[in-house]
């Protein structure tokens, strides 16, 4: 007698390729997916309540740790959105290099996914290659602000450092040798037999369910939907250069991949154009109450002294009010909604995550797929637990 | 449209729900009763020219001492059309529910929960309320103004944690 019940298995959260800690209930018919339950909270650290308690410049920090792999647009974002609360502009300069930055940080951000979701379907090479090129990347960072992974480089006004001579000579070595990498990884994989038949056809989703689950990014993307924040909304310098936002046609993993390895080549245009138009001035704005003075001028004037030690200790107050801001981070859109009652902290601050809200449609993607398929998803829809749960 | 042209359209049908309007920062708010939010959200998303096809967000703020302590507050986006519109409801502290976005957006589904475990507001008619960050067996709702942010919590209670207070 054959046995034919449904069978519940328990996958994480310490799986390899749920990236974090996710834990996912899957409901079983032999090998097929009926239902996939996934748990999250595992990393939950209350950044939100946290926020609640803090001066706006010391929350700076704590954005670094939601998708602690691309922590510069998430300094991004937050700035953006205190930067809309005061109704302060950064010089021109700051919004040159913060887009450099970002995007440097959308090819780190792409790289790790390309190699981990290629090492979680078998392909072991790729993540080697991957990871050689964003450790350039990385070593970039570490010119620019001094960090790594949990830079804090994007401050409410502009930037912490300007970008030195070295920053600017290795980043166009870097747009000059990148593109041929990009060709690399695809010779290993795009046209691979075993590639294609993990990735085509599978997580699928319509490009009407997409918006409707409230997908953003490279995932909503995949399936045809040009939302781009940088487009639809232009912000730092985006407006000022041009570059092309890859679409997909089926909304499977396999055109998600295509999307974001096309991503990484834009990003490089990019920066190309940025550090070619990039003018010359201040990275902060002049205003102390807002930005820290500089250190020479807080030793010798009494004035400076002051705004540093009244910054330092009691920050600066926002206009009472309210703020929603999204911004285009590798995963998606990335918002930020601060609620102000015109005190030094704000009343309230939500991040909506991207990866949150993608994994609200695991189930719906999974539906019906076999058991090694939901690496195959859990990689396409790029989720950071840390943003999952902030 | 800008944002007086769509907070005018919804004005002008839904005149009995809108409490109040405002345009502030560049952004749109319109604040409504909680009774008549699926009303007011079905015609968001179905209407032609507002088509808000894209839930960004849903999210709560506590007004601890206020009649209406909780407000819900949501995003709307449209990718056709490219504009924004932010609704806010209030729910009192002792009847904290409002009505379920979930037939209208499907990713209404993780953000309501999210609301819920956070911050203790029920959603009617949603398919599956339970919490999501928090352990299942975990007391309170810890955005809540009246929560600490910092103690020890529940883990005071923990017998293998020894007493130095």
């Amino acid at each position: 007698m054959i046995r034919t019940e449904e069978m519940l298995l328990n996958m994480g959260p310490q799986h390899p390729s749920t990236h974090g800690v996710l834990r996912l209930v899957l409901q079983l018919d032999g090998e097929k997916v009926l239902k996939a339950t996934p748990h999250v909270g595992y990393l939950h650290r209350g950044i939100e309540k946290l926020s609640e308690s803090r001066l706006y410049n010391q929350i700076i920090p704590l954005t670094d740790r939601f998708d602690y792999v691309a922590s510069m647009t998430n300094n991004f974002a937050y700035v953006r959105a205190v930067e809309k609360l005061l109704q302060i502009k950064a010089p021109e300069r700051a919004e040159y290099i913060r887009t450099i930055v970002a995007e440097f940080q959308r090819i780190a951000s792409h790289l790790l996914w390309l190699g981990t979701h290629a090492i979680d379907l078998g392909a072991m090479t790729v993540f080697f290659y991957c990871f050689r090129e964003r450790e350039l990347v990385l070593d970039l960072f570490e010119i620019i602000c001094g960090a790594r992974l949990t830079t804090s480089y994007y401050i409410p006004g502009g930037v912490r450092r300007d970008a030195t001579s070295e920053f600017i000579d290795k980043a166009y070595k870097f747009t000059e040798m990148f593109p041929s990498k990009v060709d690399e990884y695809d010779t290993l994989i795009k046209n691979n037999r075993i590639w294609l038949g993990r990735t085509k056809g599978i997580g699928v989703i319509s490009a009407e369910d997409a918006i409707n689950f409230g997908l953003s990014g490279p995932t909503l993307r995949g399936s045809g939907v040009n939302y781009d924040v940088r487009k639809a909304e232009p912000y730092a310098a985006y407006d000022k250069i041009e570059f092309d936002v890859p679409l997909g046609k089926n909304g499977d993993v396999y055109d998600r991949y295509l999307i974001r390895v096309e991503e990484m080549r834009q990003s490089i245009k990019i920066i190309k154009q940025c550090l070619d138009k990039m003018p010359k001035g201040p990275v902060v704005i002049d205003n102390p109450k807002i930005v820290l003075p500089e250190k020479k001028k807080t030793m010798t004037e009494i004035e400076s002294l002051i705004h540093h030690f009244k910054l330092v200790s009691e920050g600066y107050k926002t206009p009472p009010g309210e703020v929603y801001c999204g911004t285009e981070a590798p995963k998606g859109e990335l918002g930020i909604y601060i609620v102000s009652d015109g005190s030094n902290k704000p009343y309230r601050m939500k991040v909506r995550a991207p990866s949150f809200v993608h994994l609200g449609a695991f189930d719906y993607m999974s539906k019906g797929h076999m058991i090694a398929d939901i690496i195959a998803i859990i990689g396409t829809i790029d989720i950071v637990l840390g943003e999952v749960d902030r | 449209m800008t944002p007086d042209l769509i907070i005018e359209r919804i004005k002008n049908r839904h005149a009995g729900a809108v409490l109040s309007t405002k345009v502030e920062f560049g952004e749109g708010t319109v604040s409504i009763k909680r009774g008549s939010l699926l009303d007011v959200c079905r015609f968001l998303h179905n209407d032609p020219e507002l088509y808000f096809d894209f839930i960004t967000d849903i999210c709560s703020v506590d007004f601890i001492g206020q009649e209406e302590r909780f407000e819900v507050v949501y995003h709307f986006y449209s990718v056709r059309h490219n504009h924004r519109i932010r609704i806010k409801a209030r729910a009192p502290e002792n009847d904290a529910a409002i009505d379920s976005l979930c037939p209208i957006w499907k990713g209404a589904d993780w953000l309501e929960r999210e609301v819920y475990d956070l911050m203790g507001i029920n959603f009617i008619g949603h398919p599956d309320m339970r919490r999501i960050l928090m352990p299942e067996d975990f007391a309170g709702h810890p955005l809540r103004k009246d929560y600490p942010t910092e103690g020890r919590g529940e883990r005071s209670t923990f017998d293998f944690i020894p007493d130095i207070d």
